[in-house]
């Protein structure tokens, strides 16, 4: 597939976001960081900033679009697409972390009740954002439960990282709290985003040139692909990048996703100090630009079927 | 239900490119939005079709085939690209089996061709949405048109009849009976998509075929009868 740079900014903006308010609703419901209490001040904030991750996410979803003053279309058909089921939970998202935000300024005994709800939706957005990729069979790198992991995990460190940012920025220092969640969670994401690498690396497609013309001969070339300019088909769904390039991106989203933001929080794990806002900022941004080679090479990994019939040129 | 389908027959086929043409001519004139092109006279020409016509040779020299293969929506009986629409702007008519488009709806967001093996649905770069092979629905159904006259464009256009046009459903119909007398098949079964367009496979050389064929190979050996006492048989 040729990766679209509005998707892969949707489904990483918004993963941040989602993985910023669980970190936030873990804390508050004293899952983790039991001894600490924080101000409703904390609690308003990062709920602005989750949503402004999701509002960015959302925002750039529109430019994937041709039409984007219709997109409101696309609740209609959420019986049977998981593409309209997303554009339904992510606003549904939005209002939870919002209505969240306002409980804390004026009902702060429903807040509580507020962050479960907003969390089951984050967790419900993971789920429909992945299932996107993962419903389409033929598309055999995605149609792997591995993707929902990869998204969650993902999603859920690069929020832990943020949030261990945030926290260090607003100088309100959690005893490295946070950082020790988001360097568990890019383990976890390592791991997960390593088996599906595994797993892709030996698939075998199942369509081939001879089920693709449905004619079993084992030689078989394309001569023509019945046009000599490019088509939408040509465009969509090939990158167009070399080998060099796609590995690149590989091992550079490794490095940058996992490897270096692990690095930077383990060595600001010193117990005597406060964590450094440097490595802690540090961490988020490498990170995120990890992302989104991360994303990048999930879509350019991806071998259409189509692709079978534009293989040569006339 | 019927369900309407092309077979197509790809031992008449010639490559001959008259079925792209026609099909871009009926519509791009008709009322839905026109199929655009780029650039067309320039450096890298592109646009909007419903139907490719590509050629592939099978086998290896000598035994080759040169196979000319049509391509377009294949009117799937259980298409892919239908239920992930999320707006319902690809729909599946429950009277003919078309799968069609209503561009009104379209939001451009290129999902359904993602979810389409095939490659045969196209977004149109000027109108932004989503376009396909409808089986000249606007003919087929006109019934102001003389009854001979309504059937898709690609079908009338073929000169050498490599296009059949019919409901796949009444096993009457001619194409039907093509497709059970010639072993029809649909492309990439493996999906469990049930494209309704058939294809016709080559058939083996007939018996006056292969006779003119040994008799050919006779007279080059006769020609050249020092090559084979060269390799000292």
């Amino acid at each position: 597939m040729n990766p679209a740079f509005s998707v892969i900014l949707l489904t990483t903006l918004i993963g941040v976001g989602q993985g910023l308010f669980m970190a936030m609703v873990g804390f508050e419901q004293h899952w983790i960081g039991a001894q600490t209490v924080m101000d409703h001040g904390f609690y308003i904030r990062m709920d602005f900033i989750c949503l402004g991750f999701l509002i960015c996410g959302l925002g750039a979803s529109f430019f994937h679009l041709g039409h984007p003053e219709r997109a409101w279309r696309a609740v209609a058909m959420w019986r049977t697409s998981w593409l309209s089921r997303e554009v339904i939970v992510l606003p549904l998202t939005m209002v939870c972390i919002a209505l969240h935000a306002l409980t804390h300024m004026l009902a702060p005994e429903a807040s509580g009740l507020m962050g479960l709800v907003g969390l089951v939706c984050c967790l419900a957005l993971y789920f429909v954002t992945a299932m996107n990729y993962i419903c389409l069979k033929f598309l055999q790198e995605w149609a792997s439960p591995l993707t929902f992991f990869n998204f969650t995990l993902l999603g859920l460190a690069s929020g832990f990282t943020l949030a261990n940012a945030l926290c260090v920025g607003m100088g309100t220092p959690m005893d490295h709290l946070y950082s020790r969640w988001a360097i568990v969670l890019t383990v976890l994401a390592a791991i997960s985003r390593s088996l599906s690498l595994y797993r892709n690396a030996s698939l075998r497609p199942r369509s081939t040139l001879q089920t693709a013309i449905g004619i079993k001969n084992p030689s078989i070339r394309q001569i023509s692909q019945g046009f000599m300019g490019s088509s939408f088909n040509t465009r969509e769904f090939f990158h167009a990048k070399n080998r060099l390039f796609v590995q690149s991106v590989k091992w550079g989203f490794i490095l940058l996703t996992f490897i270096l933001p692990c690095l930077f929080l383990t060595l600001d794990l010193d117990p005597t100090q406060a964590s450094s806002p440097g490595w802690a900022w540090g961490s988020f941004i490498i990170q995120y630009v990890g992302l989104i080679g991360e994303r990048w090479f999930f879509f350019a990994q991806a071998r259409h079927p189509q692709n079978l019939y534009y293989q040569s040129t006339a | 239900m019927s369900q309407l389908a092309l077979v197509i027959d790809l031992n008449v086929c010639v490559g001959c490119q008259a079925c792209v043409t026609s099909c871009k001519q009926w519509n791009t004139s008709g009322q839905a939005v026109a199929l655009s092109d780029q650039n067309p006279y320039g450096a890298d020409p592109s646009g909007t079709f419903f139907n490719r016509v590509q050629t592939y040779e099978v086998g290896t020299f000598p035994e080759t085939d040169t196979i000319h293969f049509p391509k377009s929506c294949l009117h799937c009986e259980e298409p892919p690209c239908v239920p992930v629409c999320p707006t319902g702007a690809s729909y599946k008519r429950k009277d003919n089996g078309l799968v069609l488009i209503d561009y009104d709806k379209c939001i451009g967001c290129n999902y359904c061709a993602w979810a389409c093996p095939y490659g045969v649905r196209e977004l149109d770069e000027k109108e932004k949405v989503m376009t396909k092979c409808t089986l000249c629905v606007d003919r087929i159904e006109d019934l102001s048109l003389d009854e001979t006259q309504r059937k898709p464009a690609c079908v009338l256009a073929c000169p050498t009849n490599a296009r059949l046009f019919g409901d796949i459903h009444d096993p009457e119909s001619l194409v039907s009976q093509a497709i059970a007398q010639n072993e029809g098949y649909a492309l990439m079964p493996e999906w469990g998509t049930r494209p309704a367009n058939h294809y016709l496979p080559r058939r083996q050389a007939s018996a006056i075929d292969r006779l003119l064929s040994e008799t050919t190979e006779q007279q080059r050996r006769v020609k050249t009868p020092s090559d084979s006492e060269g390799q000292g048989s």
